[in-house]
């Protein structure tokens, strides 16, 4: 599904060349379940954000589902973002002056879905993940851990093959964050490819194959059992 | 992402971001009422000065004696400047052109009128009823003066401030005025100032021709107000009057017609200049109005950038963020012009409550360019920091790096 060869991401820093990403050499098959960790500025987020076709590599080559990705116009990695892929952040980013229902339903709205069937599977997905009595509620008036269901709602309404997820558990509480890792270890059971990026050593070891960066390398790839 | 749903999210932002959209909607207000406001006070002084000197309608043409001319050389042996105009020339003259509707002599000077032991030292104006009809001149009381010149009864319409003087709380109908050494019945009563020639004729009295001839000892007519049939071209008749007026004095054209044209014209310049003044100033409270739009603009979609980040990782193309933040400017640029507009239709209403008599309008270039220029300046001054956002890299956007 996802081929990554001899990618490089070099950032500036100061007046300091950073390699976020050192000749990174990837597989990904449909339906895994990776954990990527790694101390921070380990490049693990910039990882997650080549994958998702957030940012672009420097040289190297990124196939996804045997395309091309790195000498695509933007337009079409924005069409590719919005059909195949779907994102969990840390910080939820959804939009504080919609409600719930109104930001899981803004990937159809952008990508020209019809207002009934936008609400037909808006109302099956917040149903799913326990959420559809909060679907008239600002995201203010939700809990972290609504907010972030609200945000995985939105991931997964346009039926991606890839969810990344950036420490989703980061701003949550214990019990909602396991909560929300539940439901991202249903989605995967479920087919969905799986990349989590996180800090956290026990989420790390739930997921069947587990990177470990450190300055921009893949240190370790295990597959534990 | 369709027209519809464009809509419909900019409506959102809109609507539930209060305090934003409301600063920008009144900065947006403030500019278009200004400029309506300011250009209905010029046109409002604009107005107000036709107004004070249209006292002559259009149709109206006075002739006096003498000419505008300059002359050299050794003065008249006579010693006279120019030959008198008399009622009786008015009469003929009146008779050979057709085209003269009305024609009102007025002979003018001042005298003392009193009425028991009051008396006041005010203006008399000599002329028969073809004055204030021509005037347009409204009674409050009583009847007009008789139109024939040749009528000799002594009759007199007073003015209401010297009725008030002369007759304080009686009835003024009826009663007997000296004018001078003559005795005078008030026949009616004048309402309002009538301002002539530029004097106020609250203050004065209107008297029989044949009366002030008398009074004044003197044929001649200070002025001749001529109504005309406006149907036939003014300058054909003027020259006609000419040379009517020319026959009678042995072909010498010694009189001077003046058509209200000509001294309207005069104030033309000034008004011009005062219009475009007025204009300037409205184009300069857009353009800061235009600013406000722009600084707000700049720093919305700056507190939004995480939001754009977020619409293009969920696959918004760049021309789609792009119309979104345009489209949100231009909706609220509109909705502020519109309550700009309402704000000064309430406020001239207001005037022309307290000020009658100043007729303040907007005119129509005004309110069309004003609200035009806001929607324009929005969606301009939008246009600069909208394409910045919409070109952002997501993860620059997300992450506000």
């Amino acid at each position: 599904m996802i081929e990554l060869r001899q990618l490089c991401k070099t950032f500036v820093l100061g007046d300091q060349p950073v390699k976020a990403l050192d000749t990174i050499d990837l597989s990904i098959g449909v339906g895994e379940y990776i954990s990527v960790m790694g101390p921070s500025g380990s490049g693990k987020s910039t990882l997650l954000n080549m994958i998702g076709l957030l940012d672009r590599p420097d040289s190297g080559s990124y196939t996804f589902e045997n395309a091309e990705t790195t000498t695509m116009s933007e337009p079409q990695r924005a069409e590719l973002r919005s059909q195949r892929m779907g994102f969990v952040f840390q910080a939820y980013h959804l939009i504080p002056r919609l409600t719930a229902r109104e930001n899981i339903e803004l990937p159809m709205v952008l990508g020209r879905v019809s207002s009934a069937e936008r609400q037909r599977r808006s109302q099956e997905v917040m149903e799913r993940l326990g959420i559809a009595d909060r679907s008239h509620h600002l995201p203010k008036q939700l809990s972290g851990g609504q907010r972030q269901r609200v945000a995985l709602a939105r991931a997964i309404i346009c039926k991606p093959a890839l969810l990344l997820a950036d420490e989703p558990t980061g701003n949550l509480d214990s019990h909602s964050g396991a909560e929300v890792v539940a439901l991202l270890e249903e989605l995967n059971r479920d087919g969905i490819t799986l990349l989590v990026v996180t800090h956290d050593a026990d989420l790390g070891a739930r997921a069947r194959r587990q990177l470990k960066m450190l300055d921009g390398r893949i240190d370790r790839d295990l597959t534990p059992g | 992402m369709n027209l519809l749903d464009k809509l419909l999210f900019c409506w959102r932002s809109v609507s539930r971001t209060r305090l934003r959209s409301m600063m920008l909607l009144l900065a947006m207000a403030i500019g278009v009422c200004s400029v309506v406001m300011l250009t209905s006070l010029g046109e409002g002084a604009r107005n107000y000065v036709m107004q004070e000197f249209a006292f002559l309608g259009k149709d109206v043409l006075v002739m006096f004696p003498g000419r505008n001319e300059t002359t050299g050389g050794l003065p008249p042996v006579t010693g006279a400047a120019a030959r008198n105009i008399t009622l009786t020339e008015t009469l003929r003259l009146q008779r050979a052109v057709p085209a003269i509707l009305k024609v009102a002599p007025v002979i003018i000077g001042s005298t003392l009128v009193s009425h028991g032991e009051r008396g006041r030292e005010v203006i008399v104006l000599g002329t028969t009823g073809a004055f204030p009809d021509i005037r347009q001149m409204s009674l409050d009381q009583g009847r007009n003066l008789h139109l024939d010149p040749g009528h000799k009864d002594n009759e007199c319409l007073v003015g209401s401030t010297l009725l008030q003087e002369l007759l304080p709380n009686q009835p003024a109908i009826g009663q007997l005025l000296r004018v001078a050494d003559y005795r005078c019945r008030v026949v009616g009563v004048l309402s309002g100032r009538g301002d002539a020639f530029g004097m106020d004729l609250s203050d004065s009295v209107l008297v029989s021709i044949s009366l002030a001839q008398q009074l004044f000892n003197t044929d001649s007519l200070f002025r001749v107000l001529l109504q005309v049939n406006t149907q036939q071209p003014l300058a054909a008749t003027k020259k006609r009057i000419e040379e009517e007026m020319a026959r009678l004095h042995q072909n010498e054209l010694d009189v001077t017609i003046v058509s209200p044209d000509a001294m309207l014209a005069t104030f033309d310049q000034i008004l011009t200049i005062m219009t475009l003044a007025v204009g300037g100033i409205g184009a300069i409270s857009l353009l800061v109005a235009g600013v406000l739009v722009m600084n707000l603009t700049i720093i919305n979609t700056s507190q939004r950038t995480p939001e754009i980040g977020l619409l293009k990782a969920l696959g918004a193309a760049e021309q789609t963020v792009l119309q979104l933040i345009l489209w949100e400017a231009a909706l609220l640029a509109l909705a502020g012009a519109l309550t700009g507009l309402l704000a000064s239709a309430l406020l001239l209403t207001l005037a022309s409550v307290l000020w009658p008599s100043f007729p303040m309008q907007p005119p129509l270039w005004a309110v069309v360019a004003a609200t035009a220029t806001a929607v324009l300046a929005a969606l301009l001054f939008a246009w600069v920091p909208a394409r910045r956002a919409s070109r952002l890299s997501p993860i620059h956007a997300l992450y506000r790096r």
